[in-house]
């Protein structure tokens, strides 16, 4: 599903990011369409999270230019009431800890709370959030207090305070996180139902199982915070040496599992960085 | 030098203790607003009006056993909607002789509250030393007791049977400033995320000390402590700003419309007003 000019969902161009002096994105450019899956993959500190707010504009760049939908995203065009809504209503972001996201009394109060302050009429805020909860099936949860949650639930309701709102574009921060595997599984059900839709998807993630079920293309971060490889998502995980400079794997450890075998690995090394398989 | 050690261990375990116990009483307190029961069946609004008229009519009153038929009538509301008398009564009146006591306790004696002395402490002619325990001082203290008594009895039945959710919804209601009433939910909110990394501290430091810590370390382990607390909650903040900011958040908060008023809590917020009014007359 490709936005209407074709103009790209997000430009960045030469993006750089510095907080307190440390550098935490370094010249990053990247192009997203309408309705590609994205992983962006790297290790812990690698500034992917980052990347994510400085999409969904709650970060602006130190350097370089960032547009969104063909517009500048800058802190100077959101300034303006009206652009700052439309970009909120079309890009959602799910952030890694629920506890930061879920900051209101009950369920109720935190899915209607992305509506209700993006100037939806009260009988269409009420609607919006009904059929979120409906379809992430925490009904029964509406009255319950955020915090007396377990982590699943507060995972569906993170989800659906953001599904509220109808975002054409999700940012996902490490979405399976602290996750068991059966919310896992319903996460990634959850995702694959947003891709049927045409959503366009961004997820940073060091969880190398889930990448291909989530994403087509892969951007790779490394500890410089900068992009070392975009490209699909098959042949960026079978570039292990990439994934090991990147500390996404580790040398004496890891999962073979593009000719066919799916096994742990583990072998010692005669010589040093010897690494024959 | 042994026993301080064990001491200031013991003021960690204690701690843990207590963390415990505030996280498991208001769970009690949410279970109990949940429960069937007579103020638990009102709206929140009702309640709120109600208590704040009563609280005027504690404060306006000038006899004591209007005051004290007050606060004896929060005991049967109590027991009809179903606190534990025992729990009530304790959560009330243990803590009070801390706070409430100390400042009354001056009030008793003849240099703050001259007058007729019913006990006589001191009283010298050479040099001239008198100290006694007053009727008025005693009156005085008797007042101020029982009217913190009632007044805290009246709130804490309010939040007993009032999910806090529901309580916060009537204050935005009530027009309070709707950037207070966020704020007060999201304090009570993160309470629980920071009682709980306290805990996990507090926690992982009793799994990994093996004997006794001198005070000394233990002190800089708390002050440490408290140093990480301060910049997670910080750092905390930051990050709930920004997901506010994301879901369209621009400094001004909005709430839903109100919830509707039933004609059974226009009746019990008109009985609440009329038993202050005769308080307040009753008590001239």
């Amino acid at each position: 599903m490709m936005d209407q000019n074709d103009t790209p969902i997000f430009e960045l161009d030469h993006i750089t990011y510095a907080y307190n002096n440390q550098i935490a994105l370094n010249d990053v450019s990247l192009t997203v369409r309408a309705g590609e899956r994205i992983a962006i993959l790297g290790a812990n500190g690698s500034g992917k999270s980052t990347l994510l707010k400085i999409l969904d504009a709650l970060y602006f760049a130190t350097r370089g230019t960032a547009r969104a939908f063909g517009e500048p995203l800058t802190e100077d065009a959101l300034q303006d009431e009206a652009r700052a809504f439309a970009f909120r209503r079309r890009v959602g972001l799910v952030f890694q800890d629920p506890d930061v996201q879920l900051f209101s009394p009950t369920v109720w109060d935190e899915v209607t709370f992305a509506p209700l302050h993006l100037g939806l009429a009260q009988n269409e805020v009420i609607e919006r959030a009904e059929w979120a909860m409906d379809l992430l099936n925490i009904t029964k949860l509406r009255d319950r207090a955020p915090h007396r949650l377990s982590g699943g639930e507060k995972k569906k309701v993170a989800l659906a305070s953001v599904l509220a709102l109808r975002p054409e574009v999700w940012l996902l921060d490490e979405p399976t996180a602290s996750l068991d595997p059966r919310s896992t599984s319903r996460l990634l059900d959850f995702i694959d139902e947003l891709t049927r839709e045409g959503k366009t998807i961004i997820t940073a993630t060091h969880d190398l199982d889930i990448v291909e079920e989530i994403a087509d293309r892969v951007v790779m971060f490394c500890e410089d915070h900068a992009i070392t490889g975009d490209g699909g998502a098959r042949a960026m995980l079978s570039n292990r040496e990439r994934l090991i400079e990147c500390n996404l794997i580790h040398a004496h450890r890891h999962r073979h599992d593009a000719t066919g075998e799916e096994h742990i690995h583990h072998h010692l090394h005669a010589a040093p960085h010897e690494h024959e398989h | 030098m042994n026993q301080s050690k064990r001491k200031t261990r013991g003021v960690i375990e204690k701690t843990l203790a207590e963390i415990t116990g505030a996280l498991e009483q208001t769970l009690f307190a949410e279970e109990l607003a949940r429960q069937p029961g007579l103020l638990q069946a009102l709206d929140a609004r009702a309640k709120l009006l109600g208590a704040f008229a009563l609280l005027i009519a504690i404060s306006a009153a000038q006899n004591l056993v209007v005051i004290a038929a007050l606060y004896a009538l929060t005991l049967p509301v109590a027991i009809a909607s179903r606190v534990p008398l025992g729990f009530f009564l304790k959560r009330v009146w243990v803590l009070m002789p801390f706070f409430t006591g100390i400042v009354a306790l001056p009030a008793l004696f003849s240099p703050f509250t001259p007058g007729a002395p019913l006990i006589t402490l001191i009283d010298l002619a050479s040099p001239r030393v008198y100290l006694a325990i007053t009727y008025p001082g005693v009156i005085t203290a008797a007042f101020l007791l029982m009217r913190v008594g009632a007044s805290v009895s009246i709130a804490v039945l309010l939040i007993l049977t009032t999910r806090w959710a529901t309580l916060l919804h009537a204050l935005r209601v009530l027009r309070v400033p709707q950037a207070f009433v966020l704020i007060l939910g999201m304090t009570y909110r993160y309470i629980y995320v920071l009682l709980h990394a306290v805990n996990n501290l507090f926690l992982a430091r009793t799994s990994r000390v093996v004997g006794r810590v001198s005070g000394a370390d233990n002190r800089r382990w708390v002050a440490a402590s408290m140093g990480a607390l301060f910049a997670k909650s910080y750092a905390l903040s930051d990050d709930v700003y920004l997901a506010m900011l994301s879901r369209g958040f621009r400094g001004e908060a909005r709430a839903m419309d109100a919830i509707a008023w039933r004609a059974r809590d226009g009746v019990w917020l008109a009985v609440f007003v009329v038993i202050a009014v005769i308080a307040i007359w009753l008590g001239k």
